[in-house]
């Protein structure tokens, strides 16, 4: 692939005997929405998983940017780029939705012990600037009136859509969405569809998207990868996915046959 | 209040120390200097435990760490039977300074090998090292004076009023401390930084997806607790004259403190100034109804305290889990106030008003 931001060569990693992603390779164009697609048990939150540093890959390689950042921890991976979602959302449920999301931002020194002590004005504008771009955020996902609110209070729908606008506040170059659209009712998947395809195409941040439900996946991708028992089956365009017959017999079951 | 606390031990059984109106004045005067201390202490476990989730079980020891060390810094050389290092014969305040130095040290020693653990290893660390101090300090010949301890401690500003009135002076110190390291605190973590340890606390994963090295935060806000308590203990120190090794029980020096916390409100720093206040009444109010009280507790009051402040805890754990203020959805203070929970009545009763 002539520009691909993110490269998986050969990836490996097992919980016991039990090899969850074995030998997946595959790689996402800069600038497109590429689908991650496979049945339950497939590998791919654990590749997800292994791509962002939240686990270590027992054997292959991670390549961000042209920066090879296997087994990097989290903390690196996202200076590098990456921001990601849950596949169950992991909000903050003490705290504001606003904070919530203003947690992610970049580059900000408030984040440093001394400066709110000794520098509280520096920290002050800062805040109010990062205040602004969150709300921002939580606008597009539709969330901006419930910005107040605790999180612990928000539906499961919600919780995801504050998943996605977290991960939009870091100003990443590469998103891994997980299962975007589960528990989201289907009126808000599709404006979660149109949301994804603009900051895409405004921002050019490249998404990589779990997805169990086909409609939305089909809609959103530019490019399927189809994992199966933690290998990758088959690659190619939605509709040279969703007509491949293994693909169907393997995944998709006979209501596309 | 003075007339109210005077009033009840009256009505309660006229115990003797008591009787007088200055009697109730010089009890309310070292109570409430004691309670500021430990409120220090509380406002550190809360940086550490209320914000972060780091279970410190060796509170004591940062706490004795402090106190050794300014006492050491400020006492001159030893002489007679004495034996201990240092002896510097140095200003109070840079004793206390060292102290709150030495409590961030220990916390950087114990806090660098365990903090990249898993949370219970710290916890068990934390254990060890309050009893290692303690022996330490108990057997280390020519160290810090074995079981003697350290003796004629100097305090602060001691000599500049008369000694009837000390009293009041050390309870302003010990006030105007509490206030300072409650605006410091209150500066550090009511910010981003306060933020990022909340969310610690609350889902690590989350943090890192976030960007954050928690690794590095956990170890900031453990050390900064750790030097407020060595401060807290330098504090008492000067206070009591008299330090020993026995005196740095886990009961007084890092249950107490929990206690208090999980009664003001784990979180909230005005919540653990409240939760000391109440639970330092419970704990060194006892002597106040001892001779009201049937034989059967009275006798052993000392000991039933210590079940009535448990038995306090494991009824806020059921039945008001976020303490007497509960901690604010809001952190940082740059940021508007939101409007809080259900009111502390609605929380007890359990009767939510519809909003």
């Amino acid at each position: 692939m002539a520009d691909a931001i993110l490269v998986v060569d050969r990836l490996e990693k097992r919980f016991g005997g039990n090899r969850a992603v074995d030998g997946a390779s595959f790689e996402v164009a800069r600038g497109s929405i590429t689908g991650l697609i496979g049945p339950n048990g497939a590998g791919k939150t654990t590749c997800f998983n292994c791509i962002a540093g939240a686990i270590r890959p027992d054997g292959g390689r991670v390549t961000l940017n042209g920066q090879d950042v296997t087994g990097w921890p989290p903390h690196r991976v996202y200076a590098q780029g990456l921001s990601r979602t849950f596949q169950i959302p992991q909000e903050l449920s003490g705290m504001t939705v606003l904070e919530n999301v203003m947690l992610t931002a970049r580059d900000h020194p408030g984040e440093n012990l001394w400066e709110p002590i000794l520098r509280p004005w520096r920290v002050a504008s800062r805040e109010a600037e990062v205040r602004e771009h969150a709300m921002a955020m939580l606008r597009q996902v539709n969330l901006e009136p419930l910005a107040h609110e605790r999180a612990g209070t928000l539906s499961g729908g919600q919780r995801k859509l504050l998943e996605l606008a977290r991960a939009l506040m870091a100003d990443p170059e590469l998103v891994l969405l997980d299962e975007p659209s589960a528990g989201v009712n289907p009126t808000l998947a599709s404006r979660l569809v149109e949301d994804i395809r603009t900051i895409n195409r405004e921002r050019g941040v490249t998404f990589l998207v779990i997805g169990h439900d086909m409609d939305v996946v089909a809609r959103l991708c530019d490019r399927l990868v189809v994992m199966t028992s933690g290998r990758v089956m088959v690659e190619g365009t939605p509709d040279e996915v969703l007509n491949n017959a293994e693909v169907q017999e393997a995944y998709l079951g006979s209501q596309y046959r | 209040m003075l007339e109210a606390i005077m009033g009840l031990a009256m009505s309660l059984g006229d115990p003797t120390f008591l009787v007088t109106f200055q009697g109730a004045v010089n009890w309310s005067v070292g109570f409430l200097t004691t309670v500021a201390i430990f409120a220090i202490v509380v406002l550190g476990l809360n940086v550490q435990w209320g914000y972060t989730g780091i279970l410190n079980f060796g509170v004591v020891a940062f706490f004795m760490v402090g106190a050794y060390t300014s006492a050491l810094l400020t006492l001159g050389p030893a002489t007679g039977f004495n034996a201990y290092i240092l002896g510097l014969d140095l200003p109070v305040l840079v004793g206390w300074l060292g102290a709150a130095l030495a409590g961030a040290l220990l916390a950087l020693l114990v806090g660098l090998p365990t903090l990249r653990l898993r949370l219970d290893f710290l916890a068990i660390a934390t254990i060890g090292i309050a009893e290692i101090l303690r022996t330490f300090a108990r057997s280390g010949n020519g160290l810090v004076n074995r079981n003697e301890g350290l003796n004629g401690i100097p305090g602060f500003l001691a000599g500049t009023v008369d000694r009837g009135d000390y009293k009041w002076l050390l309870l302003a110190i010990a006030l105007a401390s509490l206030l300072l390291v409650y605006l410091l605190v209150r500066a550090a973590t009511e910010s981003p930084w306060g933020r990022v340890l909340r969310a610690i606390r609350d889902n690590e994963a989350t943090a890192q997806a976030a960007g954050k090295r928690t690794t590095v935060y956990r170890l900031q806000a453990f050390v900064l607790g750790g030097a407020i308590m060595g401060f807290a203990g330098a504090l008492y120190a000067h206070r009591i004259g008299a330090i020993s090794p026995p005196g740095f029980t886990d009961l007084f020096g890092t249950f107490l403190p929990y206690t208090m916390l999980i009664v003001g409100g784990a979180g909230n720093h005005r919540g653990v100034i409240l939760g000391s206040l109440v639970v330092g009444f419970f704990w060194f109010g006892t002597p106040l109804v001892q001779e009201s009280l049937p034989d059967a507790i009275g006798t052993n009051v000392f000991v039933w305290r210590q079940f009535f402040v448990g038995l306090l805890v494991v009824m806020f754990i059921l039945w008001l889990p976020k303490g007497l203020i509960a901690e604010e959805a809001r952190v940082s203070r740059f940021l508007p106030r939101v409007a809080g929970g259900p009111s502390l009545r609605a929380r007890i009763t359990g009767r939510f008003r519809a909003e």
